[in-house]
């Protein structure tokens, strides 16, 4: 275990050193700080809520941004390693290989959970300067919004890494994450939105939209966010949805975790049958 | 234990191409190896299915009693490898580049720092490695390769770039490893240099190994002539030692100066002969065929497994 942490520690310093920590967060604060200026234009002066609008802001920020810059990192972990010849010499090392892609994930995660409480709290402490009233209901629910983005970020960085694990080249490796972000972020939902439009509900049942919400991980954690507090939900647009939700906070949250622990699984598989 | 390292049988296919065709040896403690023969003979390929990053298609290896593809531990914490053109990551200093592979075998900070001034490299330390030229990343390469006083120790290619004076140095601190009995296995294609250093020179072609042996084993199965260079002090002389040689071809280097070419079991006779003669000679050399001569002959068309 003590070699997982060895790995972990080198990805932080690599992450601090190529300036991916700093550019990180500094995309994550300037785009919530934009948000807040932008998001105290519909509540005006009163700022009731004001905390509720950032986080249904900054939730459909997170679904664009925290999983392409957690590929961003990602798909480069293991490609990357093989074709710059750091690989092999680190596979001669007495460290296992799922050591290696856990060591990795550790260290791509907390450098995503860095940026991400750093960037988005940036957001709400400028909020409590302009002297908006936040209800604890609200700070509570901003808490739990940062610590499922950083969630969908150990996502998307899992599922990276088995991008990364699958690619013969750095190249393969970045248009397959490209596409995969463009699928999940974009067209997973239009093409869920314009099936249902054609269907007219003849075949896709509510039951069925469910299921299917459930094999995205964005949707999964929109859902998580913005159903889970009235006040939000009510800002999301979603209180509807949030009233006829099937799947509980709990569930929801045990399927990010498995998006996260299935495709680290696969990777590791992936990853033991590489020859170098 | 008796082989440090030991192959059976091994092959390796990648595809369509043989890499390697069913190739034996056995390596004990405490020798110095040297692994040579042309680009695409298959030296990296068996270094790699020794250290386990490549599985055998055929055959079975072992290295400090282990077969490297399960891959134990413990073997791994005891064996040293420098792939051909190391890379390590550019963001990192030299020093933080080498602790992290020390943490990794468990080996203290002082050892690590130790071997940063044996290489040489203690006034660059806390440069990035992007900064390095190709030798230093080399020398960096050969101490994460020696941390830890491995048992086992696999260099490919160890002396590209190297320096001459850090050379002398390298082969040193492998001397140094081999008589506290590590088993080294080094591929190189700078023959002239292993000549006294290695104790045993296994030559590859095309996959296989077309010979194995210490380099005195090697000339007498080449039966490559020596060189006697003969320096006369008179004419009279030349002629004498010139008609002394019917058999070995000769030739006239200086006009006092005579090269003749002797097989090893020639050689003593005709020194004999010639001194016999009571020719006036000033000066006699006998150089043994170099080991590039004994290479070409031994990968010539002519060669047999």
């Amino acid at each position: 275990m003590n070699s997982v942490f060895i790995i972990a520690g080198r990805e932080i310093l690599l992450g601090i050193r190529n300036r991916w920590v700093l550019a990180t967060t500094l995309i994550l604060a300037a785009l919530s700080l934009s948000l807040v200026v932008l998001g105290s234009v519909p509540t005006g002066q009163v700022g009731v809520g004001a905390l509720d609008v950032v986080i249904v802001s900054l939730t459909s920020l997170s679904i664009f941004l925290l999983p392409l810059i957690a590929l961003l990192i990602a798909h480069d972990a293991i490609v990357g390693e093989a074709e710059r010849g750091t690989l092999p010499l680190l596979l001669t090392y007495p460290v296992r290989r799922w050591q290696i892609i856990l060591g990795k994930f550790l260290g791509h995660v907390l450098i995503l959970l860095f940026a991400t409480i750093i960037g988005y709290s940036a957001a709400a402490v400028a909020l409590a300067l302009t002297g908006a009233d936040l209800l604890q209901q609200s700070v509570l629910a901003f808490v739990i919004m940062v610590g499922s983005s950083v969630l969908l970020g150990a996502v998307f960085i899992a599922v990276g890494y088995l991008i990364s694990a699958l690619a013969h080249d750095r190249g393969t490796a970045a248009g397959a994450a490209i596409g995969v972000w463009l699928l999940l972020v974009l067209i997973y939902d239009m093409a869920l939105l314009g099936g249902l439009a054609i269907d007219q509900g003849n075949t896709i049942t509510a039951g069925t939209l469910d299921v299917l919400l459930l094999l995205n991980p964005t949707d999964v954690y929109r859902l998580f966010n913005l159903t889970h507090s009235a006040n939000v939900g009510q800002f999301a647009g979603m209180t509807g949805l949030a009233q006829t939700a099937v799947w509980s906070q709990p569930t929801l949250l045990t399927v990010l975790v498995l998006w996260i622990i299935a495709p680290l699984a696969l990777t590791t598989t992936v990853f033991s049958r590489k020859q170098v | 234990m008796k082989w440090a390292i030991a192959a059976d049988k091994v092959s390796k296919q990648f595809g369509q191409l043989k890499a390697l065709h069913e190739v034996s040896f056995a390596l004990p403690p405490g020798e110095l190896v040297a692994l040579a023969g042309p680009n695409g003979a298959g030296k990296t390929t068996l270094l790699k299915l020794i250290l386990g990053l490549l599985r055998p298609s055929g055959g079975t290896i072992e290295i400090l009693g282990e077969d490297p593809a399960i891959g134990s531990l413990a073997a791994r914490r005891q064996l040293g490898y420098l792939p051909e053109n190391v890379a390590f990551n550019d963001g990192l200093t030299g020093r933080e580049t080498l602790m992290f592979y020390a943490r990794l075998k468990r080996q203290h900070a002082d050892a690590a720092l130790a071997l940063l001034e044996r290489v040489g490299l203690t006034a660059a330390a806390r440069r990035r490695v992007a900064t390095y030229s190709k030798g230093m990343r080399q020398r960096l390469g050969l101490a994460q390769a020696l941390l830890g006083s491995p048992r086992a120790l696999l260099l490919d290619e160890p002396t590209t770039g190297l320096d001459p004076t850090f050379r002398q140095q390298f082969y040193a601190l492998l001397r140094e490893l081999r008589d506290r009995g590590a088993t080294v296995l080094l591929s190189s294609h700078a023959l002239t240099e292993l000549e006294g250093r290695a104790d045993r020179i296994i030559i590859m072609k095309e996959g296989i190994i077309v010979a194995n042996s210490t380099l005195g084993e090697l000339r007498r199965m080449a039966q490559l002539p020596s060189r006697v260079v003969l320096t006369m002090a008179d004419a009279m002389s030349v002629e004498t030692a010139a008609q002394l040689a019917p058999t070995a071809s000769m030739r006239r280097i200086k006009p006092h100066v005579l090269e003749f070419l002797c097989s090893e079991r020639d050689k003593m006779d005709f020194v004999r002969r010639i001194v016999a003669q009571g020719t006036a000679i000033d000066d006699l050399e006998v150089i043994p065929p170099a080991l590039d001569e004994l290479y070409a002959h031994f990968l010539g068309p002519h060669a047999e497994a």
